[in-house]
C-alpha cells in the first residue's frame, strides 16, 4: 500500500469522502480518501447505489465493506448517479490500492455546484486528520 | 521451517472421500408391500436425481470426524480466557442426565400427565433461575441470549402499548454488545447510544439527557463489557423508571454477581441468562444454548406462551405441572415447543451440584481469579504495553488496551493473540468492546487454577520481550497450529460457501 | 456441594497478597449497599454428583418416553433413530466445549463441520447458499420472513394455514417488531388452496410461506404455487421437513427463495422440544442478507486449505443496528450430527430412507382407513405423516391407546378446531410392520370401547 496522500485537485468531506468535479462543473467522480480506505483495512464489498439514484450532499449513498467492518459512504455533493464503478464487482481492493483513480466509487450529475463552498481542500482535510 | 504433522495434512472433505458403493446405513426390511413410489407420489413433485451426499462407509465417517477434531482447540485441552463468553468447565454429569431415555426419548407434544418429571424440573429450575436474577416470573423458551434479548424488547413494546403508550426508542451504551442493537433494530425501535464516563460506567450526564418519553428501555449489563460494576446503578434506574421506560439487564456477565447482588434488587425489570454461560451449558462449537428470561411484577402478563405452571394438589396431593397457553396479554411464541430442554437439564444438574452456596463461591472466585490474573498483567514487562482500559478493581473480566504495545513494540492485540496460539493458549476476545483501542478482554472463570493463571501471564511477558527483540515473529504468528494465518479478506470478496460437486 | 473450583485456603491467601486486598469481600466494593444479596439464595444446598444424578434420574423416570411406548406422534418432531457413531462425535471434548471459530486457525474443525453441512443442506435443498444454522425450525421461519423484509420491504406476508401452528405463531409474534402483517392462506383438501392465494396477491405482498410436507402429511405443490407467488413480485419462503427432501424434488429447482426447516430427525435426539437446529438456504442473490454464521473456504498464509466465518459484515457484532439479525450462535453440535447422520445414511440411504417411509405410511394408512370409525381427512399423497377422523372423540381414544402402549398420534382438534375429530399419524423408520399392525389393533380397539362406553352411558 501507498503511503498517505491527499491529491490537491480533489475536495473533501470530514467524513473521509473525495470528489473530482469536472472542469465544467457539471459532473463529478467520488470516491473515498487514503484514510478510509486505511481505516477500513482491506476492503472486500462495495455496496453501489443503482445508476439513475439521486444523492443528496452529507447523506450516506452506498456502504464499503472490509472484513470486519462496515462504512457508510457519505455524498460530498447531491446529484443523479449516471456511472458505477464495475470493476469493484471482481476485486473491491482496487479502493485500497487507488483510491483516487482505479479505486473511484461513482459519477454523478451535480445538482448544487455551489456546495463545493462548503468542502475542504486537501491541506485543510491533512489538518483536519491531524 | 518444518511443518507439523497436522499442516502437512492436507484437509480434505467428507464429499470428497466419497466412493460410489459405499455406504454406512443400513435400511431395515420394509415388511410391507413393495409399492412403486411413482404411484404414491405425482412423478412430477419428485426428485429427478438424488442429493449428492457422501458414499462412505462408517469406520471412515468416524476417522474423517474424529480426525478433524484434533484441528480444534478445546476448553477440556486448554485455557480458553474468552471475555465475555464465560468459558467455565463442561461437567461430564450433565451430559449423562440428558442422555438419560426419559429425557432424550421425550417428545415435546407427549401428554402433559405423561411429562411430570420434565414440567417438573422446568418448573424447579424457572424458580431457581428467579431466585438468581431477583424477579420471581421466568420464561425458559428463548433459545439464545439474543432470542432472549429479542423476547425482552418485545415484551417492552408489549408493556407500553398495553397502556396505550407508543414508544420509539430504546438506549444501550456504547459498549454494549452487537446483540443490543441489531436485536432493538428488529423489534422496531431506534437505537440511540449512551456515553461512558471516564470510570467505565454510563454516563449519567447523557442518559438524562436521552431520557424521555420517546425512550422504551434502556439495555444495559453490570458488570458491563469492561468487566466493572457500574456503581450509579440505582440512580440509573430511577432515571430510566423516572420516564416510564423497562430497564432490560444483559445477563452476560452474570457470573460475576451470582447470590451477590441481583439483578432484580438493581432495579432492572427484565433480565436473560445465558445458559451457556454461567450455568455451563457446554458451547459446542457455537451452540446450542438457551437465553431465558425473568421479569418483574408487571412484565409479567406479556411473557411468552406456554409457560409452565405448577398446579397445587387437591387435599394432600401432590401438586402438578402444566403448560399454560391461556396467556391473552402473552407476546406469543418466539419458537416451537417449549425451548432447549436437554440445555434446561444440563443447567438445573449443575445448578443443584452447586446449590446456593456454591453458586455464590463460584462468583467470588470468578472474580479473585480475575482480578489476581489483572494484578499479574499489571507487573512491570506487561503493564507499559497492555495497560488496564479502567483502572479499577474489576468484576470477572478485564479490559486491556494493547494501543501502547502497537505504538512502542510494532505489534497489534491480533498478532498478541495469534501468538498466544503457539504458547497454546485460546487467546482473549479481541477488539471488543469497542471502546477501547486495540481491546483484549480476558475472562479466566471460576474453574481455572492459579497455576494457569500464572502460566498465562508469562506467557504474556515472554511474547512481549519477544517482539520487543523482533516484532516479526508475533506479526506472522501462529506457526504450531494446524493452519496458520487465513485470508479473509479473499473469503469475504469471493465466498465459497459449499462444495462444487 | 459439588464444586468445579480449585483455589485452596493458601491459593487465596497469595491471590489476595497479590492483589493487595485483605478479604475477596474487599473486590465487591463498588457494589452500593442498596444493591447487596446479603441472604442465601432460597434453593437448596448444593449436592454431590451421585446424589444430583438419583434425583435427575428419578425425575427423567416420570416421563413417557419413545422407549415405554410405540409412538407415531410427529407433528414437528419425529423418533428416528440416531445411530451411535453421533453420540460419540458430539461427545468429543474438541466439539463439545470450544466456542464460536473466532480464531479459525485453531478452530478448522468446527469450520470444517459448517463447510460439509452448509453443503449438505444446499444439496437437500436445491439452493446454492445455506448458513451454518440456526436455533429450530419455526424461528428459522421467522427469519426467513425477516429477510424478505429487508429484501424487499414490503408488508403484507401470507402463510398457508399448512404451516406448522408454532411457525405460524412465531411469524406473528415477530411481525409485531419488524412491521409486517401477517394474513393466512386456507387449505382446501388438505393443502394451500391456490385459487384463495391468487385472491391474496398484490404488489404489497412481500412474501409467501409454504410448508413441505404440511402440517397435515400432504405434499404440496410447490411449483405451482411458488409460480402464483412469483408472478405478483413476492418472495417464497418453504419450511421442509430435511428427509422427505430425499425424495421430493428440492424447492430450490421449483423457484422457492428461502428454504428453512426443522433439522431435529437429522440426527438429534428428541430432547423434549429441544436443542435441535433450523436450517437456511437461499439463492445466491440474497447471499448477503442471509442470518446466521457462515463458514467460507480460503488458504493460509502458506497456501494451505482452510475455512473461516465469512461475510461477517452482515452479523451483529459489526453491523450492530443495522445487521440482517441478531443472532450471535450456529447450533453448532446439533449441526455436526445433522451432517454426519447425512454422510451416514449417504447418497442411497437417504432414497432408501425416503421410499421406505412413503411406503409403511402408505401401508398404515390403508390399514388404518379399513377400520370402522376411521375415514380419510384427506386423500393427498403423503410421504411420512397423513390425517385421520375418527367418529368418537380423539382425545379418550388416544388415552385409551396409551394405557396399552401405543401412542396413535397427534390430536388434531388442539391446533386446529375445525379438525376437532382429526389424528395426525406418524412413521419413522423405527416403526416396523409389527409396530403398525399394534396400532392398527389397538386403534381398533380404543375406538370400539369408547363407542361402547358412549353408548352405554347414552342408555
Amino acid at each position: 500500500m501507498n503511503d498517505a496522500n491527499y491529491p490537491e485537485d480533489l475536495l473533501y468531506h470530514a467524513e473521509h469522502d473525495w470528489v473530482r468535479i469536472d472542469s465544467a462543473g457539471e459532473f463529478a467522480t467520488m470516491g473515498i480518501t487514503w484514510y478510509a480506505q486505511d481505516s477500513l483495512g482491506e476492503v472486500v464489498f462495495f455496496d453501489a447505489p443503482e445508476v439513475g439514484t439521486m444523492i443528496a450532499a452529507d447523506d450516506s449513498y452506498a456502504e464499503i465493506e472490509s472484513v470486519k467492518a462496515v462504512s457508510e459512504v457519505i455524498a460530498p455533493m447531491s446529484g443523479e448517479v449516471i456511472e458505477v464503478n464495475s470493476a469493484l464487482e471482481a476485486d473491491a481492493g482496487v479502493v485500497n490500492g487507488d483510491p483516487y483513480g482505479e479505486g473511484w466509487l461513482v459519477k454523478v450529475r451535480l445538482t448544487a455546484v455551489e456546495e463545493k463552498s462548503g468542502l475542504m481542500d486537501s491541506a485543510a482535510y491533512e489538518a483536519l486528520l491531524g | 521451517m518444518s511443518q507439523t504433522p497436522q499442516q502437512l495434512d492436507h484437509a480434505v472433505t467428507i464429499f470428497e472421500k466419497s466412493k460410489s458403493g459405499r455406504r454406512a446405513f443400513t435400511p431395515p426390511a420394509a415388511e410391507v408391500p413393495d409399492r412403486p413410489i411413482t404411484e404414491l407420489i405425482p412423478e412430477r413433485m419428485l426428485r429427478v436425481s438424488p442429493a449428492k451426499l457422501p458414499e462412505v462407509s462408517e469406520p471412515e465417517i468416524v476417522r474423517h470426524y474424529t480426525r478433524i477434531s484434533k484441528r480444534n482447540f478445546d476448553l477440556d485441552s486448554g485455557f480458553y480466557p474468552l471475555g465475555s463468553c464465560t468459558m467455565k468447565h463442561n461437567p461430564r454429569l450433565h451430559e449423562r442426565v440428558a442422555a438419560l431415555p426419559g429425557n432424550s426419548r421425550l417428545h415435546p407434544l407427549q401428554d402433559e400427565r405423561r411429562a411430570q418429571g420434565a414440567l417438573e424440573l422446568m418448573w424447579n429450575l424457572q424458580h431457581a433461575l428467579g431466585e438468581v436474577a431477583g424477579l420471581p416470573h421466568v420464561s425458559l423458551q428463548p433459545s439464545a441470549g439474543s432470542h432472549g434479548e429479542l423476547a425482552g424488547v418485545l415484551l417492552t413494546r408489549a408493556y407500553h402499548e398495553d397502556r396505550g403508550d407508543r414508544r420509539t426508542k430504546v438506549l444501550t451504551p456504547d459498549t454494549a454488545h452487537g446483540t443490543n442493537p441489531a436485536t432493538v433494530t428488529m423489534c422496531g425501535y431506534e437505537v440511540v447510544k449512551v456515553g461512558t464516563n471516564p470510570d467505565g460506567g454510563v454516563d449519567l450526564d447523557d442518559l438524562r439527557e436521552k431520557a424521555d418519553d420517546q425512550v422504551a428501555c434502556l439495555m444495559l449489563t453490570n458488570p458491563n463489557t469492561l468487566g466493572l460494576f457500574d456503581t450509579n446503578i440505582e440512580e440509573i434506574a430511577e432515571i430510566v423508571h423516572g420516564v416510564g421506560a423497562t430497564l432490560y439487564y444483559d445477563g452476560a456477565n452474570l457470573n460475576a454477581v451470582m447470590g451477590i447482588s441481583r439483578p432484580g434488587d438493581m432495579g432492572f425489570d427484565i433480565v436473560h441468562f445465558n445458559l451457556h454461560k454461567s450455568f455451563t451449558q457446554p458451547h459446542g462449537g457455537g451452540g446450542p444454548g438457551a437465553g431465558p428470561i425473568a421479569v418483574s411484577e408487571r412484565i409479567e402478563p406479556y411473557l411468552p406462551r406456554p409457560q409452565v405452571v405448577r398446579l397445587e394438589g387437591n387435599g394432600g396431593e401432590q401438586p402438578t405441572f402444566t403448560l399454560d397457553d391461556d396467556r391473552p396479554k402473552s407476546i406469543g411464541r418466539l419458537r416451537g415447543f417449549q425451548g432447549n430442554y436437554g440445555v434446561f437439564v444440563r443447567s438445573y444438574a449443575y445448578i443443584r451440584s452447586l446449590g446456593a452456596e456454591g453458586l455464590r463461591e463460584a462468583s467470588e472466585l470468578a472474580v479473585l481469579n480475575a482480578n489476581y490474573l489483572l494484578a499479574r498483567l499489571s507487573e512491570k514487562g506487561v503493564v507499559e504495553y497492555l495497560p488496564v482500559a479502567y483502572d479499577r478493581v474489576c468484576m470477572h473480566e478485564f479490559v486491556l488496551s494493547g494501543a501502547p504495545m502497537k505504538r512502542d513494540l510494532g505489534i497489534r492485540t491480533l498478532d498478541l493473540a495469534k501468538r498466544l496460539l503457539d504458547h497454546g493458549y485460546h487467546p482473549p476476545t479481541v477488539y471488543f468492546p469497542l471502546l477501547v483501542d486495540e481491546a483484549l478482554l480476558i475472562e479466566p472463570t471460576e474453574t481455572e487454577t492459579k497455576e494457569t493463571l500464572d502460566a498465562f501471564a508469562d506467557a504474556i511477558a515472554e511474547i512481549l520481550v519477544e517482539a520487543a527483540n523482533d516484532p516479526s515473529v508475533a506479526q506472522a504468528a501462529p506457526y504450531s497450529t494446524p493452519v496458520r494465518r487465513l485470508d479473509e479478506a479473499g473469503a469475504a470478496k469471493q465466498p465459497v460457501v459449499r462444495q462444487p460437486l | 456441594m459439588s464444586s468445579y473450583t480449585a483455589a485452596t485456603e493458601q491459593d487465596i491467601v497469595e491471590m489476595l497478597a497479590k492483589i493487595g486486598c485483605d478479604s475477596i469481600e474487599d473486590l465487591f466494593a463498588a457494589i452500593p449497599e442498596g444493591v447487596r444479596f446479603d441472604s442465601r439464595l432460597d434453593l437448596p444446598e448444593g449436592k454431590p454428583e451421585q446424589e444430583v444424578y438419583a434425583e435427575l434420574r428419578e425425575l427423567s423416570a416420570r416421563n413417557t418416553s419413545a422407549d415405554d411406548e410405540v409412538t407415531f406422534l410427529g407433528a414437528g418432531m419425529y423418533d428416528h433413530y440416531v445411530p451411535s457413531l453421533i453420540d460419540a462425535l458430539t461427545s468429543r471434548a474438541e466439539f463439545l466445549t470450544p466456542y464460536t471459530p473466532y480464531q479459525p486457525e485453531v478452530s478448522q474443525g468446527g469450520l470444517q463441520v459448517m463447510f460439509e453441512y452448509q453443503t449438505a443442506i444446499s444439496e437437500l435443498t436445491g439452493l446454492p447458499v445455506s448458513n451454518a444454522s440456526l436455533y429450530e425450525g419455526p424461528s428459522a421461519v421467522g427469519s426467513a420472513a425477516y429477510l424478505a423484509k429487508l429484501v424487499n420491504g414490503r408488508s403484507r406476508h401470507l402463510v398457508s394455514r399448512g404451516v406448522h401452528p408454532h411457525s405460524r405463531a412465531t411469524l406473528e409474534t415477530l411481525a409485531v417488531g419488524n412491521g409486517t402483517t401477517v394474513e393466512e392462506i386456507p387449505l382446501k383438501d388438505g393443502v394451500t388452496d391456490i385459487e384463495a392465494l391468487q385472491a391474496m396477491l398484490g404488489d404489497d405482498v412481500g412474501a409467501v410461506i409454504l410448508q413441505q410436507p404440511n402440517f397435515l402429511g400432504s405434499v404440496e405443490d410447490i411449483e405451482q404455487l411458488t409460480a402464483v407467488a412469483k408472478a405478483h413480485g413476492a418472495l417464497v419462503i418453504a419450511s421442509c421437513d430435511p428427509i422427505p427432501l430425499g425424495i421430493l424434488q428440492p424447492p430450490g429447482e421449483q423457484g422457492v427463495d428461502v428454504v428453512v426447516g426443522e433439522g431435529q430427525t437429522l440426527g438429534n435426539r428428541l430432547d423434549y422440544g429441544g436443542p435441535s437446529f433450523g436450517f437456511f438456504a437461499v439463492a445466491q442473490e440474497h447471499i448477503r442478507k442471509m442470518p446466521g454464521r457462515i463458514a467460507g473456504e480460503t488458504t493460509d498464509a502458506d497456501g494451505r486449505r482452510g475455512w473461516v466465518l465469512t461475510l461477517q459484515t452482515r452479523e451483529q457484532h459489526i453491523r450492530r443496528e443495522k445487521a440482517t439479525s441478531n443472532i450471535c450462535t450456529a447450533q453448532a453440535l446439533n449441526a455436526l450430527a445433522g451432517v454426519v447422520y447425512l454422510a451416514w445414511l449417504g447418497r442411497r440411504g437417504l432414497v432408501e430412507l425416503g421410499e421406505l417411509l412413503v411406503r409403511r405410511t402408505d401401508f398404515a394408512r390403508s390399514q388404518l382407513l379399513a377400520l370402522d370409525g376411521v375415514t380419510a381427512l384427506h386423500e393427498q399423497p403423503v410421504v411420512r405423516e397423513f390425517a385421520i377422523q375418527l367418529d368418537v372423540p380423539v382425545a379418550a381414544v388416544i388415552e385409551r391407546c396409551q394405557a396399552e402402549g401405543v401412542n396413535p398420534g397427534f390430536e388434531l382438534g388442539r391446533e386446529y378446531p375445525e379438525y376437532s375429530n382429526g389424528l395426525l399419524v406418524a412413521l419413522t423408520e423405527r416403526r416396523g410392520r409389527a409396530d403398525i399392525d399394534l396400532l392398527v389393533e389397538v386403534l381398533s380397539s380404543a375406538i370400539t370401547a369408547e363407542r361402547a362406553s358412549r353408548t352405554a352411558v347414552v342408555a
